[in-house]
Protein backbone atom coordinates (compact mmCIF):
# COMPACT_ATOMS: atom_id res chain seq x y z
CA UNK A 1 0.00 0.00 0.00
CA UNK A 2 2.77 2.36 1.00
CA UNK A 3 4.70 1.48 -2.19
CA UNK A 4 1.68 2.20 -4.34
CA UNK A 5 1.26 5.69 -2.91
CA UNK A 6 4.90 6.47 -3.68
CA UNK A 7 4.50 5.37 -7.28
CA UNK A 8 1.47 7.58 -7.61
CA UNK A 9 3.34 10.57 -6.34
CA UNK A 10 6.20 9.92 -8.76
CA UNK A 11 3.88 9.66 -11.74
CA UNK A 12 2.11 12.83 -10.63
CA UNK A 13 5.34 14.76 -10.46
CA UNK A 14 6.44 13.58 -13.91
CA UNK A 15 3.09 14.49 -15.41
CA UNK A 16 3.15 17.85 -13.71
CA UNK A 17 6.55 18.72 -15.16
CA UNK A 18 5.42 17.66 -18.60
CA UNK A 19 2.28 19.72 -18.20
CA UNK A 20 4.21 22.79 -17.12
CA UNK A 21 6.55 22.50 -20.12
CA UNK A 22 3.68 21.97 -22.51
CA UNK A 23 1.64 24.82 -21.09
CA UNK A 24 4.67 27.05 -21.43
CA UNK A 25 5.09 26.01 -25.06
CA UNK A 26 1.41 26.43 -25.88
CA UNK A 27 1.07 29.77 -24.13
CA UNK A 28 4.19 31.21 -25.72
CA UNK A 29 2.98 29.96 -29.10
CA UNK A 30 -0.43 31.57 -28.65
CA UNK A 31 1.15 34.77 -27.36
CA UNK A 32 3.19 35.24 -30.51
CA UNK A 33 0.59 34.21 -33.05
CA UNK A 34 -2.33 36.25 -31.70
CA UNK A 35 -3.28 39.07 -34.11
CA UNK A 36 0.06 38.95 -35.89
CA UNK A 37 0.03 38.93 -39.67
CA UNK A 38 1.76 35.69 -40.38
CA UNK A 39 3.37 34.22 -43.43
CA UNK A 40 2.71 30.56 -44.15
CA UNK A 41 4.93 28.20 -42.15
CA UNK A 42 8.13 27.45 -44.08
CA UNK A 43 7.97 30.38 -46.53
CA UNK A 44 11.58 31.40 -47.22
CA UNK A 45 12.48 34.94 -48.26
CA UNK A 46 15.75 35.05 -50.23
CA UNK A 47 17.39 38.45 -50.35
CA UNK A 48 21.15 38.15 -50.74
CA UNK A 49 21.17 40.36 -53.84
CA UNK A 50 17.62 41.43 -54.75
CA UNK A 51 17.34 44.62 -52.68
CA UNK A 52 20.76 45.77 -53.85
CA UNK A 53 19.80 45.53 -57.52
CA UNK A 54 16.32 47.01 -57.06
CA UNK A 55 14.38 43.75 -57.54
CA UNK A 56 11.77 42.59 -55.03
CA UNK A 57 13.22 39.84 -52.79
CA UNK A 58 12.25 36.25 -53.68
CA UNK A 59 9.66 34.20 -51.78
CA UNK A 60 10.04 30.43 -51.92
CA UNK A 61 6.90 28.67 -50.58
CA UNK A 62 7.72 25.21 -49.13
CA UNK A 63 4.05 24.23 -48.74
CA UNK A 64 3.41 24.70 -52.46
CA UNK A 65 6.46 22.75 -53.61
CA UNK A 66 6.23 19.85 -51.14
CA UNK A 67 2.80 18.95 -52.48
CA UNK A 68 4.60 18.23 -55.77
CA UNK A 69 8.15 17.22 -54.80
CA UNK A 70 9.75 15.43 -51.86
CA UNK A 71 12.44 17.26 -49.95
CA UNK A 72 15.10 14.96 -51.40
CA UNK A 73 14.53 16.26 -54.93
CA UNK A 74 15.73 19.73 -53.99
CA UNK A 75 17.90 19.09 -50.98
CA UNK A 76 19.76 16.03 -52.30
CA UNK A 77 19.49 15.89 -56.12
CA UNK A 78 19.58 19.63 -56.79
CA UNK A 79 21.90 20.39 -53.89
CA UNK A 80 19.97 23.18 -52.12
CA UNK A 81 21.64 23.68 -48.71
CA UNK A 82 19.24 23.49 -45.72
CA UNK A 83 19.74 27.13 -44.85
CA UNK A 84 17.80 30.24 -45.79
CA UNK A 85 20.17 32.37 -47.85
CA UNK A 86 22.76 29.60 -47.76
CA UNK A 87 22.80 29.09 -51.52
CA UNK A 88 24.53 31.58 -53.75
CA UNK A 89 21.71 31.89 -56.32
CA UNK A 90 21.70 34.34 -59.22
CA UNK A 91 19.93 34.63 -62.56
CA UNK A 92 22.83 33.35 -64.64
CA UNK A 93 22.81 30.09 -62.69
CA UNK A 94 19.01 29.84 -62.91
CA UNK A 95 18.98 30.35 -66.68
CA UNK A 96 21.74 27.72 -66.96
CA UNK A 97 19.42 25.26 -65.22
CA UNK A 98 20.78 25.29 -61.67
CA UNK A 99 18.73 25.82 -58.48
CA UNK A 100 15.21 27.07 -59.31
CA UNK A 101 16.20 26.80 -62.98
CA UNK A 102 16.28 22.99 -62.81
CA UNK A 103 12.46 23.15 -62.91
CA UNK A 104 11.53 26.70 -63.86
CA UNK A 105 12.66 26.11 -67.42
CA UNK A 106 9.36 25.94 -69.32
CA UNK A 107 9.27 22.14 -69.07
CA UNK A 108 8.69 21.05 -65.47
CA UNK A 109 7.35 24.48 -64.45
CA UNK A 110 6.85 27.89 -66.07
CA UNK A 111 10.06 29.55 -67.10
CA UNK A 112 12.20 32.39 -65.96
CA UNK A 113 10.45 35.27 -67.73
CA UNK A 114 7.74 35.37 -65.04
CA UNK A 115 9.91 37.53 -62.81
CA UNK A 116 7.07 38.65 -60.53
CA UNK A 117 6.05 35.15 -59.46
CA UNK A 118 9.42 34.61 -57.76
CA UNK A 119 10.36 38.22 -57.00
CA UNK A 120 7.22 38.84 -54.95
CA UNK A 121 8.26 40.05 -51.48
CA UNK A 122 7.88 43.54 -50.07
CA UNK A 123 11.17 45.38 -50.72
CA UNK A 124 13.42 45.35 -47.66
CA UNK A 125 12.21 41.98 -46.30
CA UNK A 126 15.35 40.25 -44.98
CA UNK A 127 16.45 36.70 -45.80
CA UNK A 128 14.77 34.29 -43.40
CA UNK A 129 12.49 31.30 -43.04
CA UNK A 130 9.11 32.44 -41.76
CA UNK A 131 7.18 31.28 -38.69
CA UNK A 132 10.11 29.17 -37.52
CA UNK A 133 10.46 28.27 -33.85
CA UNK A 134 13.74 30.16 -33.83
CA UNK A 135 12.16 33.27 -35.33
CA UNK A 136 9.46 33.15 -32.66
CA UNK A 137 11.94 32.68 -29.83
CA UNK A 138 14.46 35.34 -30.77
CA UNK A 139 12.44 37.95 -32.62
CA UNK A 140 8.95 38.30 -31.15
CA UNK A 141 9.41 42.08 -31.27
CA UNK A 142 9.80 41.95 -35.06
CA UNK A 143 6.61 39.96 -35.32
CA UNK A 144 4.79 42.60 -33.31
CA UNK A 145 6.24 45.37 -35.44
CA UNK A 146 4.91 43.59 -38.53
CA UNK A 147 1.42 43.45 -37.04
CA UNK A 148 1.48 47.17 -36.33
CA UNK A 149 1.36 48.19 -39.96
CA UNK B 1 -8.10 12.86 -2.45
CA UNK B 2 -5.07 13.73 -4.57
CA UNK B 3 -4.67 10.67 -6.81
CA UNK B 4 -8.31 10.58 -7.86
CA UNK B 5 -8.34 14.26 -8.62
CA UNK B 6 -5.31 13.94 -10.91
CA UNK B 7 -6.86 10.93 -12.61
CA UNK B 8 -10.03 12.95 -13.23
CA UNK B 9 -7.95 15.81 -14.58
CA UNK B 10 -6.12 13.53 -16.96
CA UNK B 11 -9.36 11.99 -18.14
CA UNK B 12 -10.80 15.42 -18.76
CA UNK B 13 -7.76 16.53 -20.77
CA UNK B 14 -7.90 13.27 -22.70
CA UNK B 15 -11.58 13.73 -23.42
CA UNK B 16 -11.15 17.29 -24.66
CA UNK B 17 -8.15 16.39 -26.83
CA UNK B 18 -9.86 13.29 -28.16
CA UNK B 19 -13.10 14.98 -29.06
CA UNK B 20 -11.48 18.05 -30.56
CA UNK B 21 -9.02 16.10 -32.71
CA UNK B 22 -11.28 13.59 -34.47
CA UNK B 23 -14.83 14.62 -33.79
CA UNK B 24 -16.29 13.81 -37.25
CA UNK B 25 -19.10 16.35 -37.19
CA UNK B 26 -16.90 19.30 -36.21
CA UNK B 27 -16.37 21.76 -39.07
CA UNK B 28 -12.79 22.30 -40.26
CA UNK B 29 -11.73 25.29 -38.18
CA UNK B 30 -8.32 25.71 -39.79
CA UNK B 31 -7.49 29.13 -41.17
CA UNK B 32 -4.63 30.27 -43.36
CA UNK B 33 -3.58 33.84 -43.95
CA UNK B 34 -4.15 35.09 -47.49
CA UNK B 35 -1.12 36.17 -49.51
CA UNK B 36 -2.42 39.76 -49.40
CA UNK B 37 -2.28 39.81 -45.60
CA UNK B 38 0.70 37.61 -44.79
CA UNK B 39 3.10 40.49 -44.20
CA UNK B 40 5.74 39.41 -46.71
CA UNK B 41 4.11 39.63 -50.16
CA UNK B 42 4.26 43.00 -51.92
CA UNK B 43 0.73 44.36 -52.43
CA UNK B 44 1.86 46.24 -55.54
CA UNK B 45 2.88 43.06 -57.34
CA UNK B 46 0.44 42.46 -60.23
CA UNK B 47 1.28 38.71 -60.14
CA UNK B 48 -0.19 38.36 -56.64
CA UNK B 49 -3.59 37.63 -58.21
CA UNK B 50 -2.43 34.56 -60.09
CA UNK B 51 -0.65 32.90 -57.15
CA UNK B 52 -2.35 30.16 -55.20
CA UNK B 53 -3.59 31.06 -51.69
CA UNK B 54 -2.38 28.45 -49.13
CA UNK B 55 -5.95 27.69 -48.02
CA UNK B 56 -6.94 26.50 -51.52
CA UNK B 57 -4.45 23.66 -51.44
CA UNK B 58 -3.98 22.95 -47.74
CA UNK B 59 -7.61 22.64 -46.66
CA UNK B 60 -7.93 19.55 -48.85
CA UNK B 61 -5.21 17.75 -46.86
CA UNK B 62 -5.57 15.85 -43.52
CA UNK B 63 -5.52 18.26 -40.57
CA UNK B 64 -2.90 18.91 -37.93
CA UNK B 65 -2.76 21.53 -35.20
CA UNK B 66 0.46 23.38 -35.96
CA UNK B 67 2.83 24.45 -38.72
CA UNK B 68 1.01 24.27 -42.06
CA UNK B 69 -1.89 22.65 -40.14
CA UNK B 70 -1.45 19.62 -42.39
CA UNK B 71 -0.44 16.13 -41.31
CA UNK B 72 2.11 15.66 -44.07
CA UNK B 73 2.97 12.07 -43.11
CA UNK B 74 -0.67 11.06 -43.49
CA UNK B 75 -1.14 13.15 -46.63
CA UNK B 76 1.66 11.19 -48.28
CA UNK B 77 0.79 7.71 -46.96
CA UNK B 78 -2.91 7.94 -47.73
CA UNK B 79 -2.27 9.23 -51.24
CA UNK B 80 -3.70 12.74 -50.86
CA UNK B 81 -0.52 13.95 -52.53
CA UNK B 82 1.96 12.19 -54.80
CA UNK B 83 5.11 14.30 -54.70
CA UNK B 84 7.86 13.22 -57.08
CA UNK B 85 10.82 11.35 -55.58
CA UNK B 86 13.38 12.29 -58.24
CA UNK B 87 13.92 14.36 -61.37
CA UNK B 88 16.67 12.22 -62.85
CA UNK B 89 16.25 8.55 -63.76
CA UNK B 90 19.65 7.66 -62.32
CA UNK B 91 18.85 8.87 -58.80
CA UNK B 92 18.68 6.04 -56.29
CA UNK B 93 15.55 6.50 -54.12
CA UNK B 94 16.48 5.21 -50.66
CA UNK B 95 13.99 4.35 -47.90
CA UNK B 96 14.82 2.79 -44.53
CA UNK B 97 12.28 1.25 -42.14
CA UNK B 98 13.74 1.31 -38.65
CA UNK B 99 12.89 3.12 -35.43
CA UNK B 100 15.32 4.54 -32.92
CA UNK B 101 14.40 5.10 -29.29
CA UNK B 102 16.18 8.06 -27.68
CA UNK B 103 16.31 7.98 -23.92
CA UNK B 104 18.16 11.12 -22.82
CA UNK B 105 14.93 13.00 -22.19
CA UNK B 106 15.15 13.89 -18.47
CA UNK B 107 11.73 13.08 -17.00
CA UNK B 108 9.84 13.34 -20.26
CA UNK B 109 8.60 10.44 -22.38
CA UNK B 110 11.30 8.94 -24.61
CA UNK B 111 11.72 10.17 -28.18
CA UNK B 112 10.89 7.76 -31.00
CA UNK B 113 12.65 8.60 -34.25
CA UNK B 114 11.11 6.81 -37.25
CA UNK B 115 13.44 6.39 -40.25
CA UNK B 116 10.54 5.46 -42.52
CA UNK B 117 8.51 8.66 -42.13
CA UNK B 118 11.71 10.60 -42.75
CA UNK B 119 13.18 8.69 -45.68
CA UNK B 120 9.87 8.82 -47.52
CA UNK B 121 10.55 12.56 -47.75
CA UNK B 122 14.30 12.88 -47.32
CA UNK B 123 17.51 11.28 -48.54
CA UNK B 124 20.06 9.74 -46.15
CA UNK B 125 22.53 12.46 -47.12
CA UNK B 126 20.25 15.16 -45.69
CA UNK B 127 21.00 13.82 -42.20
CA UNK B 128 24.06 11.55 -42.39
CA UNK B 129 26.85 12.08 -41.43
CA UNK B 130 26.77 15.84 -40.87
CA UNK B 131 23.64 16.19 -38.72
CA UNK B 132 23.56 12.69 -37.19
CA UNK B 133 26.06 9.82 -37.00
CA UNK B 134 24.88 6.40 -38.21
CA UNK B 135 25.30 4.84 -34.80
CA UNK B 136 22.51 4.80 -32.24
CA UNK B 137 23.24 7.07 -29.29
CA UNK B 138 26.41 8.60 -30.73
CA UNK B 139 25.02 12.04 -31.59
CA UNK B 140 25.18 14.42 -28.60
CA UNK B 141 21.73 15.99 -28.87
CA UNK B 142 19.85 17.98 -26.29
CA UNK B 143 16.68 20.06 -26.29
CA UNK B 144 18.49 23.38 -25.96
CA UNK B 145 20.49 22.80 -29.14
CA UNK B 146 17.37 21.51 -30.89
CA UNK B 147 15.47 24.68 -30.01
CA UNK B 148 18.40 26.66 -31.46
CA UNK B 149 17.74 25.00 -34.82
CA UNK B 150 20.32 22.21 -34.61
CA UNK B 151 19.80 18.44 -34.99
CA UNK B 152 16.04 17.72 -35.26
CA UNK B 153 15.42 21.48 -34.95
CA UNK B 154 16.92 22.17 -38.36
CA UNK B 155 13.71 20.93 -40.01
CA UNK B 156 11.26 20.80 -37.09
CA UNK B 157 10.86 24.45 -36.39
CA UNK B 158 11.25 25.55 -40.02
CA UNK B 159 9.49 23.25 -42.49
CA UNK B 160 8.41 20.00 -40.76
CA UNK B 161 5.94 20.20 -37.80
CA UNK B 162 7.25 22.70 -35.22
CA UNK B 163 8.98 22.08 -31.89
CA UNK B 164 5.96 23.18 -29.88
CA UNK B 165 4.50 19.72 -30.63
CA UNK B 166 6.46 18.04 -27.82
CA UNK B 167 4.46 14.81 -27.75
CA UNK B 168 4.91 14.04 -31.45
CA UNK B 169 8.59 13.33 -30.67
CA UNK B 170 8.36 12.54 -26.95
CA UNK B 171 5.85 9.82 -27.68
CA UNK B 172 6.93 6.73 -25.71
CA UNK B 173 5.91 6.79 -22.01
CA UNK B 174 8.78 5.74 -19.75
CA UNK B 175 6.92 2.86 -18.13
CA UNK B 176 5.30 1.47 -21.30
CA UNK B 177 6.15 -1.78 -23.10
CA UNK B 178 7.79 0.11 -25.99
CA UNK B 179 10.20 1.83 -23.59
CA UNK B 180 12.15 -1.33 -22.78
CA UNK B 181 13.31 -1.96 -26.34
CA UNK B 182 16.64 -0.32 -27.20
CA UNK B 183 15.97 -0.31 -30.95
CA UNK B 184 12.62 -1.48 -32.21
CA UNK B 185 11.58 -2.32 -35.74
C1 LIG C 1 12.13 30.77 -60.54
C2 LIG C 1 12.26 31.93 -59.74
C3 LIG C 1 12.85 33.21 -60.36
C4 LIG C 1 12.40 33.83 -61.47
C5 LIG C 1 11.27 33.44 -62.40
C6 LIG C 1 13.25 35.02 -61.63
N1 LIG C 1 14.16 35.07 -60.61
FE1 LIG C 1 15.59 36.52 -60.35
N2 LIG C 1 16.27 35.51 -58.72
C7 LIG C 1 15.74 34.37 -58.19
C8 LIG C 1 16.46 34.03 -56.99
C9 LIG C 1 16.15 32.85 -56.06
C10 LIG C 1 17.48 35.00 -56.85
C11 LIG C 1 18.47 35.17 -55.69
C12 LIG C 1 17.84 36.23 -54.79
C13 LIG C 1 18.75 36.87 -53.78
O1 LIG C 1 19.61 36.22 -53.25
O2 LIG C 1 18.50 38.07 -53.49
C14 LIG C 1 17.33 35.92 -57.95
C15 LIG C 1 18.17 37.02 -58.16
C16 LIG C 1 17.96 37.97 -59.14
C17 LIG C 1 18.83 39.13 -59.34
C18 LIG C 1 20.08 39.48 -58.54
C19 LIG C 1 21.18 38.50 -58.82
C20 LIG C 1 21.67 38.57 -60.25
O3 LIG C 1 21.59 37.55 -60.94
O4 LIG C 1 22.08 39.64 -60.70
C21 LIG C 1 18.30 39.82 -60.39
C22 LIG C 1 18.82 41.13 -60.97
C23 LIG C 1 17.13 39.11 -60.85
N3 LIG C 1 16.96 37.99 -60.09
C24 LIG C 1 16.34 39.50 -61.89
C25 LIG C 1 15.31 38.73 -62.42
C26 LIG C 1 14.53 39.11 -63.59
C27 LIG C 1 14.68 40.42 -64.35
C28 LIG C 1 13.63 38.10 -63.79
C29 LIG C 1 12.61 37.97 -64.94
C30 LIG C 1 13.17 38.05 -66.27
C31 LIG C 1 13.84 37.11 -62.77
N4 LIG C 1 14.86 37.53 -61.95
C32 LIG C 1 13.11 35.94 -62.66
C33 LIG C 1 14.66 33.66 -58.67
C34 LIG C 1 13.94 33.98 -59.82
C1 LIG D 1 11.32 22.71 -54.75
C2 LIG D 1 12.49 22.65 -53.95
C3 LIG D 1 12.38 22.36 -52.46
C4 LIG D 1 11.71 21.34 -51.85
C5 LIG D 1 10.83 20.26 -52.48
C6 LIG D 1 11.98 21.46 -50.44
N1 LIG D 1 12.81 22.53 -50.21
FE1 LIG D 1 13.59 23.12 -48.42
N2 LIG D 1 14.42 24.73 -49.29
C7 LIG D 1 14.35 25.04 -50.63
C8 LIG D 1 14.92 26.35 -50.86
C9 LIG D 1 15.01 27.06 -52.20
C10 LIG D 1 15.35 26.83 -49.59
C11 LIG D 1 16.03 28.17 -49.29
C12 LIG D 1 17.46 28.09 -49.65
C13 LIG D 1 18.11 29.44 -49.69
O1 LIG D 1 17.57 30.42 -49.18
O2 LIG D 1 19.22 29.55 -50.27
C14 LIG D 1 15.05 25.78 -48.64
C15 LIG D 1 15.36 25.83 -47.29
C16 LIG D 1 15.09 24.83 -46.38
C17 LIG D 1 15.49 24.83 -44.99
C18 LIG D 1 16.28 25.92 -44.29
C19 LIG D 1 15.41 26.82 -43.48
C20 LIG D 1 16.19 27.61 -42.48
O3 LIG D 1 15.96 27.40 -41.30
O4 LIG D 1 17.06 28.39 -42.86
C21 LIG D 1 15.01 23.66 -44.43
C22 LIG D 1 15.18 23.20 -43.00
C23 LIG D 1 14.31 22.96 -45.48
N3 LIG D 1 14.37 23.68 -46.65
C24 LIG D 1 13.69 21.75 -45.29
C25 LIG D 1 12.92 21.11 -46.26
C26 LIG D 1 12.12 19.93 -45.99
C27 LIG D 1 12.04 19.20 -44.66
C28 LIG D 1 11.49 19.63 -47.14
C29 LIG D 1 10.51 18.51 -47.42
C30 LIG D 1 9.34 18.49 -46.60
C31 LIG D 1 11.90 20.60 -48.14
N4 LIG D 1 12.76 21.50 -47.55
C32 LIG D 1 11.49 20.61 -49.47
C33 LIG D 1 13.83 24.24 -51.63
C34 LIG D 1 13.07 23.10 -51.42
C1 LIG E 1 11.88 20.56 -58.26
C2 LIG E 1 11.33 21.53 -59.16
C3 LIG E 1 11.25 22.97 -58.70
C4 LIG E 1 12.25 23.76 -58.18
C5 LIG E 1 13.69 23.38 -57.93
C6 LIG E 1 11.65 25.05 -57.93
N1 LIG E 1 10.33 25.04 -58.29
FE1 LIG E 1 9.01 26.56 -58.07
N2 LIG E 1 7.55 25.44 -58.90
C7 LIG E 1 7.70 24.16 -59.40
C8 LIG E 1 6.44 23.72 -59.99
C9 LIG E 1 6.18 22.37 -60.66
C10 LIG E 1 5.54 24.78 -59.84
C11 LIG E 1 4.08 24.82 -60.34
C12 LIG E 1 4.08 25.24 -61.77
C13 LIG E 1 2.70 25.31 -62.35
O1 LIG E 1 1.74 25.50 -61.63
O2 LIG E 1 2.63 25.22 -63.58
C14 LIG E 1 6.26 25.84 -59.15
C15 LIG E 1 5.69 27.05 -58.80
C16 LIG E 1 6.37 28.07 -58.15
C17 LIG E 1 5.77 29.31 -57.71
C18 LIG E 1 4.32 29.73 -57.90
C19 LIG E 1 3.46 29.39 -56.72
C20 LIG E 1 2.01 29.76 -56.99
O3 LIG E 1 1.39 30.27 -56.05
O4 LIG E 1 1.52 29.52 -58.10
C21 LIG E 1 6.77 30.06 -57.15
C22 LIG E 1 6.63 31.45 -56.54
C23 LIG E 1 7.99 29.30 -57.24
N3 LIG E 1 7.72 28.10 -57.82
C24 LIG E 1 9.21 29.75 -56.81
C25 LIG E 1 10.38 29.00 -56.86
C26 LIG E 1 11.69 29.52 -56.46
C27 LIG E 1 11.95 30.91 -55.97
C28 LIG E 1 12.56 28.50 -56.63
C29 LIG E 1 14.05 28.48 -56.34
C30 LIG E 1 14.48 29.00 -55.07
C31 LIG E 1 11.80 27.35 -57.12
N4 LIG E 1 10.49 27.71 -57.27
C32 LIG E 1 12.35 26.12 -57.38
C33 LIG E 1 8.85 23.40 -59.34
C34 LIG E 1 10.05 23.80 -58.80
C1 LIG F 1 15.84 12.95 -40.77
C2 LIG F 1 17.18 12.52 -40.57
C3 LIG F 1 17.61 11.14 -41.01
C4 LIG F 1 17.53 10.59 -42.28
C5 LIG F 1 16.92 11.19 -43.53
C6 LIG F 1 18.17 9.30 -42.20
N1 LIG F 1 18.61 9.08 -40.92
FE1 LIG F 1 19.66 7.44 -40.25
N2 LIG F 1 19.66 8.20 -38.36
C7 LIG F 1 19.12 9.41 -37.99
C8 LIG F 1 19.27 9.58 -36.55
C9 LIG F 1 18.77 10.76 -35.73
C10 LIG F 1 19.93 8.43 -36.08
C11 LIG F 1 20.35 8.14 -34.62
C12 LIG F 1 21.66 8.82 -34.33
C13 LIG F 1 22.05 8.71 -32.91
O1 LIG F 1 21.35 8.06 -32.13
O2 LIG F 1 23.07 9.32 -32.54
C14 LIG F 1 20.17 7.57 -37.25
C15 LIG F 1 20.81 6.35 -37.21
C16 LIG F 1 21.09 5.56 -38.31
C17 LIG F 1 21.80 4.30 -38.26
C18 LIG F 1 22.31 3.60 -37.01
C19 LIG F 1 21.17 3.00 -36.23
C20 LIG F 1 20.52 1.83 -36.88
O3 LIG F 1 19.28 1.87 -37.12
O4 LIG F 1 21.20 0.86 -37.19
C21 LIG F 1 21.88 3.86 -39.56
C22 LIG F 1 22.54 2.57 -40.05
C23 LIG F 1 21.22 4.83 -40.41
N3 LIG F 1 20.76 5.86 -39.61
C24 LIG F 1 21.09 4.74 -41.77
C25 LIG F 1 20.33 5.58 -42.56
C26 LIG F 1 20.08 5.37 -43.99
C27 LIG F 1 20.63 4.22 -44.82
C28 LIG F 1 19.29 6.42 -44.40
C29 LIG F 1 18.68 6.65 -45.78
C30 LIG F 1 17.87 5.58 -46.31
C31 LIG F 1 19.05 7.26 -43.23
N4 LIG F 1 19.69 6.72 -42.15
C32 LIG F 1 18.31 8.43 -43.27
C33 LIG F 1 18.54 10.35 -38.82
C34 LIG F 1 18.29 10.17 -40.16
C1 LIG G 1 11.55 17.12 -33.26
C2 LIG G 1 11.48 16.28 -32.10
C3 LIG G 1 11.34 16.92 -30.72
C4 LIG G 1 10.37 17.79 -30.30
C5 LIG G 1 9.21 18.38 -31.09
C6 LIG G 1 10.65 18.05 -28.90
N1 LIG G 1 11.76 17.35 -28.50
FE1 LIG G 1 12.62 17.36 -26.61
N2 LIG G 1 14.11 16.10 -27.27
C7 LIG G 1 14.20 15.60 -28.55
C8 LIG G 1 15.42 14.80 -28.65
C9 LIG G 1 15.91 14.08 -29.89
C10 LIG G 1 16.04 14.85 -27.37
C11 LIG G 1 17.37 14.16 -26.98
C12 LIG G 1 17.15 12.69 -26.79
C13 LIG G 1 18.43 11.91 -26.68
O1 LIG G 1 19.48 12.41 -27.06
O2 LIG G 1 18.34 10.75 -26.24
C14 LIG G 1 15.17 15.67 -26.52
C15 LIG G 1 15.42 15.95 -25.18
C16 LIG G 1 14.58 16.68 -24.36
C17 LIG G 1 14.78 16.89 -22.93
C18 LIG G 1 15.91 16.32 -22.12
C19 LIG G 1 16.81 17.32 -21.51
C20 LIG G 1 17.52 18.18 -22.51
O3 LIG G 1 17.63 19.40 -22.28
O4 LIG G 1 17.92 17.70 -23.57
C21 LIG G 1 13.74 17.68 -22.50
C22 LIG G 1 13.48 18.20 -21.08
C23 LIG G 1 12.89 17.97 -23.65
N3 LIG G 1 13.42 17.34 -24.76
C24 LIG G 1 11.75 18.75 -23.60
C25 LIG G 1 10.94 19.04 -24.70
C26 LIG G 1 9.78 19.91 -24.66
C27 LIG G 1 9.24 20.60 -23.42
C28 LIG G 1 9.28 19.97 -25.93
C29 LIG G 1 8.10 20.81 -26.46
C30 LIG G 1 8.22 22.24 -26.27
C31 LIG G 1 10.11 19.13 -26.76
N4 LIG G 1 11.11 18.58 -25.99
C32 LIG G 1 9.90 18.91 -28.11
C33 LIG G 1 13.32 15.80 -29.60
C34 LIG G 1 12.21 16.64 -29.58
C1 LIG H 1 16.19 17.00 -42.54
C2 LIG H 1 14.91 17.33 -41.94
C3 LIG H 1 14.48 16.62 -40.66
C4 LIG H 1 15.24 16.35 -39.55
C5 LIG H 1 16.69 16.72 -39.29
C6 LIG H 1 14.36 15.68 -38.61
N1 LIG H 1 13.10 15.54 -39.16
FE1 LIG H 1 11.50 14.62 -38.28
N2 LIG H 1 10.38 14.96 -39.95
C7 LIG H 1 10.81 15.65 -41.06
C8 LIG H 1 9.74 15.69 -42.04
C9 LIG H 1 9.80 16.37 -43.39
C10 LIG H 1 8.66 14.98 -41.48
C11 LIG H 1 7.28 14.77 -42.12
C12 LIG H 1 6.20 15.48 -41.33
C13 LIG H 1 6.18 16.99 -41.48
O1 LIG H 1 6.75 17.54 -42.41
O2 LIG H 1 5.55 17.65 -40.61
C14 LIG H 1 9.09 14.55 -40.15
C15 LIG H 1 8.29 13.83 -39.28
C16 LIG H 1 8.68 13.45 -38.00
C17 LIG H 1 7.85 12.70 -37.08
C18 LIG H 1 6.40 12.28 -37.30
C19 LIG H 1 6.30 10.88 -37.83
C20 LIG H 1 4.87 10.44 -37.97
O3 LIG H 1 4.68 9.25 -38.22
O4 LIG H 1 3.95 11.25 -37.82
C21 LIG H 1 8.58 12.53 -35.92
C22 LIG H 1 8.15 11.81 -34.66
C23 LIG H 1 9.87 13.16 -36.14
N3 LIG H 1 9.90 13.70 -37.41
C24 LIG H 1 10.89 13.20 -35.21
C25 LIG H 1 12.17 13.69 -35.45
C26 LIG H 1 13.27 13.63 -34.49
C27 LIG H 1 13.18 13.08 -33.09
C28 LIG H 1 14.33 14.19 -35.10
C29 LIG H 1 15.75 14.35 -34.53
C30 LIG H 1 16.40 13.16 -34.04
C31 LIG H 1 13.93 14.61 -36.43
N4 LIG H 1 12.60 14.29 -36.61
C32 LIG H 1 14.75 15.23 -37.36
C33 LIG H 1 12.06 16.21 -41.27
C34 LIG H 1 13.13 16.12 -40.39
Amino acid sequence: MKKKMKLHRLVDRTDLKLLVWMTFALVSGAFVTVDVTRAEYGDVVINNYSDDVGMRPVIFPHWFHRVRFRCKVCHADLGFQLKAGGNDINMVKIIEGQYCGACHNGEIAWSVEHCNLCHSATPGTPTQVHESTLQKLVAPSDARKASGK
Amino acid sequence: MKPSRSVMFRMLVGLILGVSSWCPWAADSRQWTSLEKDGIHDQENPALQVMQPPADALRLLPPDSAGNQVNWVKALRDGYIKPRTNLYETTEVRVLDSNILMKRTAELPYVLFPHRAHTEWLDCSNCHEKLFRSKTGSTPMNMFAILQGEYCGQCHGAVAFPLTECTRCHSVPRNSAGASQPVSK
